[in-house]
């Protein structure tokens, strides 16, 4: 029996439906999942309106994701809705992977301190979507939220893109400048343009269960290798908000999908694994993984984003993460070009740099699996060998792979970056995103420098900052400027020095860096970063 | 083709045949799981040890039948 309760969204009969034409949306956003919220949350506070419709009246039905990286809760701070998600969630940044009965190796995914958010946060994905919901109605101008409305059918003609609802009062067509697809693996809009994924598919079956138990396990990610209480290759153990805890149990390529669903399967083997404490589950599901995308999330006025483009297996919690990473990219972008203030050609920029990103997520998360699930007996070999040599040569455990977990995407090398010519040290070159260092405002409060970053371009100057052209909001640190460097770690961190200033995108990564710019420099740098060619 | 990086002259000097016959002598008497079992670990211990990717690209390369890999090898 579910313990989370999901609020019910009514249907709110739209205006379409009784003949009258509704607005000329900007943004139509189709699925109410966590990447269609923060998109249209992201839109919202750049000002551009829009609509989500979604086929469901209630939030996830299971927890599914469950862990949330360093960087979707920044990203989520600048949605406005981090601080929740952080207070309610399980915060961790330990793994510790076992093989039969003993400890391997245990990874720390945040070993240094000076940064506002912790490496993970486990948080049920009901509880995301109804916090991302709550914090869309704070936009009631700028945010429609359509429930029950299901998309049927989307396209495009060449000035607007349209999808086809229908609700249970009847079907009405919407056309927006924009489509974003955000619905799910399953994407009605990506079958409708008849697009199809490529990549590759895993037959392992895996259990995934949520399980009630009033223990205090701690809050570290456990993972096993051919677990002593259970048959099969692997088995997980990690820990949620309300004492429910997160079990995966691998069952290998021939198991029944709907037989291992049954309770009476699912019970005994959790009992195996926990012994004799009390407990219940909440809920079960059987699931085989894909590591494939979309070859283009960009179609004209269509854009996909999310599982819709691009789905993993959840080793390494790269699949809501890839989706809330794919809105940072997308959303300044579409209002730019919305807005006028930058050409078509920047969205293509949002094609290229995700990709990327999802590439990087495809790669590590079918690595996982494949040491998961050894496809040939030298595979097996291999994998078996690599356990055993942990446990006696140090080199080993870091071959074992139970997923690389989810880290920030860099754009370095791409073509909204402008080509460093400083001499400038450190890791934050153009294309990175930006790492946060605690800060001390003008008041004398602290604070955190990603909270002074995003939602519009930065000149990030270090010392005195000359002048900086519009469209450029200026941020100095240090003498008599914004921010305070208390600890020393913004400077180590950016290798900053008087005169050194960075060029940051709305979606927190650098544009540039240099040595004294001048304005004619920084400008430059500026049309480059929203997609003018000639810059 | 860039500069070639493994070593494919003879580099044993004189410990050739000893160090054939000790490899041999390391696989008597183990079954074939077991011979497997530690060809596999050598193989993990020397790549580590060379820790130099291009040199171990080519000698995969060069111990690869030449049929070509699967494209989905990641
Ligand atoms: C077992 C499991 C564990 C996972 N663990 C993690 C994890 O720890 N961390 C992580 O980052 N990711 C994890 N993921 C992946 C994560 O759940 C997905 O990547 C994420 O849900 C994608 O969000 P989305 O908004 O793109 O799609 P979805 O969450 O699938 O949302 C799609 C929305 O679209 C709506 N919709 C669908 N079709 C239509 C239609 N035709 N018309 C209208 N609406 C429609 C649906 O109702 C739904 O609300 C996990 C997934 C699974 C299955």
């Amino acid at each position: 029996m579910p313990r989370y309760r999901s609020p019910v969204f009514p249907f709110v009969r739209p205006p379409e439906l009784d003949g009258r034409a509704g607005r000329r949306w900007p943004v139509a956003i189709v699925g109410a999942g966590p990447v269609g919220l923060a998109a249209a949350i992201d839109l919202a506070l750049a000002g551009i309106a829009s609509v989500v419709i979604d086929e469901s009246n209630v939030v996830s039905t299971g927890s599914r994701a469950i862990c949330w990286s360093k960087r979707t809760l920044e990203i989520f701070d600048r949605l406005g809705v981090g601080d929740r998600m952080v207070a309610k969630g399980v915060t961790w940044k330990v793994g510790r992977l076992f093989h039969r009965d003993r400890e391997v190796y245990a990874f720390d995914l945040l070993p240094e301190p000076g940064h506002k958010r912790p490496a993970f946060i486990n948080l049920q994905q009901y509880y995301v979507e109804e916090y991302l919901i709550d914090r869309a109605r704070d936009f009631p101008d700028l945010i429609e939220l359509r429930f029950m409305s299901r998309v049927t059918d989307a396209g495009q003609d060449p000035d607007c893109a349209w999808v086809d609802v229908e609700t249970p009062e009847g079907k009405y067509r919407l056309a927006a400048d924009y489509v974003i697809a955000c619905d799910g693996v399953r994407s009605t809009v990506r079958r409708s343009l008849g697009l199809d994924f490529i990549g590759r598919a895993f037959e392992e079956r895996f259990l995934i269960t949520d399980v009630e138990m009033a223990v205090e396990f701690p809050s570290e990610r456990w993972f096993w290798f051919e677990p002593p209480f259970h048959d099969g290759q692997s088995a997980l153990l990690h820990k949620q908000p309300d004492n429910i805890y997160r079990i995966d149990l691998q069952l290998g390529s021939g198991a029944d999908p709907e037989e291992e669903r049954r309770p009476e399967r699912v019970i005994p083997r959790i009992r195996a694994m926990v012994g004799e404490r009390p407990f219940e589950v909440d809920w079960i599901s059987v699931y085989s993984f894909q590591c494939r995308r979309l070859a283009r999330f960009v179609h004209d006025r269509v854009i996909f984003a999310g599982d819709s483009a691009h789905i993993v297996s959840p080793f390494g919690a790269r699949g809501g993460n890839g989706g809330i990473q794919d809105v940072d990219n997308l959303c300044w972008k579409l209002a730019t070009v919305l807005k006028g203030e930058g050409p078509p050609a920047l969205l293509e920029t949002y094609n290229t740099e995700r990709v990327h990103g999802a590439d990087e997520n495809i790669l590590n998360s079918a690595r996982a699996t494949s040491f998961m699930t050894p496809k040939s007996r030298m595979e097996h070999l291999f994998r078996d060998e690599v356990l055993a040599l942990a446990s006696t040569h140090p080199f080993a455990r870091q071959l074992v792979n139970s997923g690389r977990l989810s880290r920030p995407c860099s754009l370095a090398g791409f073509s909204l970056g402008t080509a460093e010519t400083s001499d400038l040290g450190g890791t934050m070159v153009p294309g990175a995103p930006c790492l946060d260092a605690p800060v001390r405002g003008a008041n004398g409060e602290d604070g955190w420098l990603l909270d002074h970053l995003g939602g519009s371009f930065i000149a990030l100057g270090f010392g005195a900052l000359a002048s900086t052209p519009p469209g450029v909001r200026g941020l100095t640190v240090g003498g008599s400027g914004d921010l305070q460097d208390p600890q020393g770690l913004l400077a180590a961190r950016y290798d900053g020095a008087p005169s050194v200033v960075y060029l940051i995108r709305p979606d927190q990564h650098v544009a540039a860096r240099f040595r004294e710019p001048t304005v004619a420099e920084i400008s430059r740098a500026l049309a480059r970063a929203q997609g003018s060619s000639n810059a | 083709m860039t500069d070639p990086t493994l070593t494919t002259t003879w580099n044993l000097g004189t410990d050739g045949d000893d160090l054939y016959a000790r490899l041999m002598a390391a696989h008597e008497g183990l079954t074939d799981d077991e011979s497997a079992r530690l060809n596999v670990r050598l193989v993990l211990l020397l790549m580590n040890h060379i820790g130099d990717r291009a040199v171990l690209e080519e000698a995969i390369a060069a111990a690869r039948p030449s049929r070509p890999e699967p494209t989905n090898a990641t």
